[in-house]
């Protein structure tokens, strides 16, 4: 018999609150916490905007030798997965580090500490050779970013399977994913899962920059993520995370925890097309609806939300928006679609984690987000978009996707406990 | 008066984004659309970057998202080489 | 269901393609020497094992070379390499019965770098396009799925040196739950200076100046490893698939693998190799006594030498099973080790033969391994077990076996 996977504890840390109810509370709202720049002078750059999260490491609990140590990325990940665990409930001290697993998704890792490194190390690039006197003992940890799946495990003592999943900007849904598998194959009972990417940092700006993927509303920051709107001009560069507590269904319910929802059916492709270039029709990541909606034992007409990927680029939104039509049929015009990114803008390999969580919390409080910006759509975007405010509205089954660069495209359906064919 | 040709466009977009194994490199690549010659919109945007870059002219996107041949490219350079001057 | 392997391509510092490589192995003929990629004479630690032999003009189509770093080529050449030993034609197939599943430890590294330069020395509007995926550690997996139209389940994961061996099994995963054929693998290369100092800044890099003993895993003189560059792919299919398509060869089965994990540092539980070993028996539905070779992750470093002499024993008891770490000839390869460890277990059991390991001369007694070094050691091989730790806690194991004919 398949064994089923629940969530059952959340953390997030993202643009615009400290937590996860103030996450809830921003994506409710309507409000939006992109804005200028602020962790360097961004005015050499083309696009001035960002999704900033305002993180203060002691205050959540770190101590000074994890704040040295940890890139922020980790550090995120760390305090996400403390959070996601005392949500939970899990007793610590009773789990079987054996059945305990970790993945972690992240696109870009240790960019920000890298970057700082590299500045001092070859004196902001003077030479092609850099300099062993100022090397830092963690440049290692840096460059081979799997310590931070590693800091997630020693936070609760895992000592089953282990991973980071590193697919781009669909990390955070492929990670979640691996967990999945891994629970159902029977490989680990409980895993801490998730996602954390923080990339606002020169070289990332800068690479971004360069193909032109990222918004130039540098003089309106707070209206610069616009997903599906006509005027849209690029996606808005953000940093997050969202851990999760993923439980094989049973041992959840034997311990009586909360269930925020069943995580019944994941999918992905790639569309073996180009690294950033994206077809017009939609086929891949329609083939990774249809197999995730095939997983979860339900057609399209079950699905009562989309959360979209709706990175608010040129071709992301046409692209998507066919998707939905292609997988969904008409369907897909009855369902609302929204995209939180903007709100909270785009994090890169932590996005999709932290829109399972939003997913994941829609379900719970029975409240679609809304798409901030979004006041004229384009015509070739012509779904439910659920603009500028809040829609409340019982959903039970949810679809979450997302797309990245190397051509990954990834689906994932969430269920409430309970529903006909979900896990009670 | 600085002007380029079609080969030191040649030139850069090898240098920027390769060129098929199969490529005569005597032909006259002037009028074969981009799409024909493999160059995609991100090697459009690269090689646009260095042009800008080597010769201090700007290179408006979106005008040059739209060009379709080498020719149509040169001409854009070569107006702009001669407006700078 | 069953999972055979068909296809081999390996780049690797002592042998380009399959047979140079193991040929190179059984002659003892190392791939590690003085840096030369850039001046490293003032830095402790000089010698590496790099591809010396790769002009990637050859082996990678014009088009991918302004975008793709050295680690990059190499996997695109060893994926090509492979799917030619495997005779599959990924036109001739349906693009989502095949996927992709890679791991590198530090991504396009070289090629960062030299963005890092033009944007500190000269201003972000010198940085490449790029730049945006050249980098990023899922680089190899969607290079290779666009240049052989693959759109199967695909994914990239890291885990140091064990992420490897976690896509091999990954790739087993994906397999079983649908996907005919898996193109499979890791490589790593970071040995631009910048790279190359990050190695050494793990604290592991042996300092020694002789090619030949500088890295001695097992050795009463281990001082550190060496790293290497490059790594291998491999071509995975359902054996059902493999059967009816055709396929002219099958190298071996990937029968079992497992992945755990150490405790947290200071904490007095026992590591978890022991237990990666075991579980990856188990779900092959094998014993140690089933096992004749053992590929072992030689760090190089006594003390983790030393744990793994102590996981091994524990699992096959003293001098128990025949124990082997050609990656001496190469350095270790990051994410490109397990994979090429895998590739030599299959060419053992193909050629009845355990290849030695180099440099190695003095084993303590208290290891109580029957470690292979001084010349290979012929043997029926039918199963071999392959071991890789990952730092920071990291552990996997694969299991292959022989399919009869």
């Amino acid at each position: 018999m398949t064994r089923r996977v629940v969530i059952t504890g959340i953390g997030v840390r993202a643009p615009g609150g400290a937590g996860t109810a103030q996450f809830w509370d921003l994506l409710t709202s309507g409000r939006t916490a992109t804005r200028r720049i602020s962790f360097f002078d961004p005015s050499p750059y083309r696009s001035q905007v960002a999704g900033e999260t305002d993180f203060d490491a002691s205050a959540e609990g770190l101590s000074p030798r994890e704040i040295r140590r940890m890139d922020r990325a980790t550090q995120f990940a760390v305090v996400c997965a403390r959070d996601a665990v005392r949500d939970s409930g899990l007793d610590v001290g009773a789990l079987d580090p054996h059945r305990t697993g970790v993945c972690l998704g992240s696109a870009v890792a240790a960019a920000t500490s890298l970057e700082n490194e590299y500045r001092v190390l070859s004196n902001d690039g003077e030479k092609w050779l850099v300099d062993p006197e100022h090397l830092s003992p963690y440049t290692f940890d840096h460059v081979v970013p799997s310590v931070m799946p590693a800091e997630v495990a020693w936070t609760v003592g895992a000592e089953g399977p282990v991973t980071m999943v590193s697919n781009g900007c669909t990390s955070g849904l492929d990670s979640v994913g691996h967990a999945v598998a891994l629970i159902r194959e029977g490989s680990a009972d409980v895993v801490l899962a998730g996602a954390s990417d923080t990339p606002i940092t020169p070289i990332v700006v800068a690479c971004f920059d360069a193909i032109k993927a990222t918004s130039t509303y540098n003089d309106d920051p707070e209206h610069a993520s616009r997903p599906f709107d006509a005027s849209r001009n690029g996606f808005v560069l953000a940093e997050s995370a969202a851990m999760f507590v993923l439980e094989e269904h049973g041992s959840a319910r034997r311990r009586g925890a909360h269930v925020y929802a069943e995580i019944s059916g994941y999918a992905t492709r790639c569309n073996a097309y180009h690294m950033t270039g994206l077809k017009t029709d939609g086929r891949e990541m329609a083939e990774a609806i249809r197999a995730a909606l095939d997983e979860s034992g339900v057609d399209g007409t079950a699905v009562g939300y989309v959360n979209a990927h709706g990175s608010g680029t040129k071709q992301n939104d046409r692209h998507e928006t066919a998707a939905f039509k292609r997988s969904l049929g008409e369907h897909a015009r009855r369902t609302p679609v929204s995209s939180i990114k903007s709100m909270v803008g785009h994090s890169l390999g932590a996005i999709g984690s932290v829109e399972i969580a939003a997913s994941a919390l829609a379900i719970e409080h029975g409240v679609i987000p809304p798409t901030a910006n979004l006041h004229t759509p384009d015509p070739e975007c012509d779904l439910d978009y659920v603009p500028l405010v809040a829609r409340e509205q019982r959903v039970d089954t949810v679809l979450t996707v997302g797309s990245g660069f190397g051509g990954f495209q990834s689906a994932m359906v969430l269920r409430r406990p309970g529903t006909a064919g979900a896990s009670a | 008066m600085r002007t380029m040709t079609i080969d030191d466009l040649r030139t850069i977009l090898v240098s920027c984004a390769g060129e098929e194994e199969s490529a005569d490199p005597r032909a006259d690549i002037s009028d074969v659309p981009f799409d024909d010659l493999g160059y995609d919109s991100l090697a459009l945007m690269e090689t646009g970057a260095r042009i800008e870059r080597d010769f201090g002219i700007s290179l408006p996107d979106e005008v040059v998202a739209e060009l379709r041949t080498p020719r149509a490219l040169l001409d854009l350079i070569n107006e702009n080489l001669a407006g700078a001057r | 269901m069953r999972v055979h392997v068909t296809g081999l391509g390996v780049t690797a510092p002592n042998g380009l393609g399959v047979e140079a490589y193991w040929d190179a192995v059984l002659e003892g003929r190392t791939g590690i020497g003085e840096l030369t990629r850039f001046d490293a004479s003032a830095l402790p630690a000089r010698l590496a094992g790099q591809v010396l032999d790769f002009a990637a003009e050859e082996h990678v189509p014009n088009r991918l070379l302004p975008q793709t770093d050295v680690s990059t080529r190499f996997a695109l050449a060893a994926a090509e390499w492979a799917l030619a030993d495997a005779k599959v034609d990924p036109a001739a197939l349906t693009d989502y019965d095949m996927g992709v599943v890679t791991s590198t430890a530090s991504g396009g590294f070289e090629f960062t770098h030299r963005e890092f330069q033009k944007l500190w020395s000269r201003g972000p509007r010198y940085v490449s396009v790029y730049e945006s995926f050249a980098w990023f550690y899922a680089v190899n997996t969607g290079q290779i799925s666009i240049r052989h139209g693959m759109r199967g389940p695909s994914s990239a994961l890291v885990a140091e040196q064990a992420g490897g061996l976690d896509a091999i099994g990954h790739a087993r995963r994906t397999a079983r739950r649908g996907t005919p054929l898996v193109l499979t693998g890791g490589v790593d290369s970071a040995f631009d200076p910048w790279g190359w100092l990050a190695h050494v800044s793990s604290g592991r890099v042996s300092t020694g100046t002789d090619p030949g003993r500088a890295y001695l895993p097992f050795d009463t003189g281990a001082r550190g490893y060496v790293p290497g560059e490059g790594g291998a792919v491999l071509v995975l299919e359902q054996a059902e698939a493999a059967r009816a398509r055709g396929a002219h060869r099958v190298h071996g089965e990937i029968a079992g693998y497992a992945s755990t994990f150490d405790p947290p540092p200071g904490s007095p539980r026992p590591p978890g190799l022991r237990r990666a070993a075991e579980l990856a028996l188990a779900d092959a539905g094998l014993t140690a006594a089933d096992v004749d070779v053992v590929f072992a992750d030689a760090a190089g470093v006594p003390a983790l030498d030393r744990a793994e002499a102590d996981a091994i024993t524990a699992v096959f008891g003293p001098r128990g099973v025949p124990v082997t770490a050609p990656k001496s000839l190469t350095g270790r390869l990051l994410a490109g080790g397990g994979p090429l460890d895998v590739v030599t277990a299959l060419l053992s059991v193909r050629d009845g033969v355990i290849p030695a390991t180099a440099g190695t001369t003095d084993v303590p007694d208290d290891y109580r391994l029957d470690l292979v070094h001084g010349s290979p050691r012929g043997a029926a091989v039918t199963t071999a077990l392959v071991l890789a730790r990952g730092r920071w806690g990291f552990n996997s194991a694969v299991v292959v076996t022989a399919v009869p004919d």
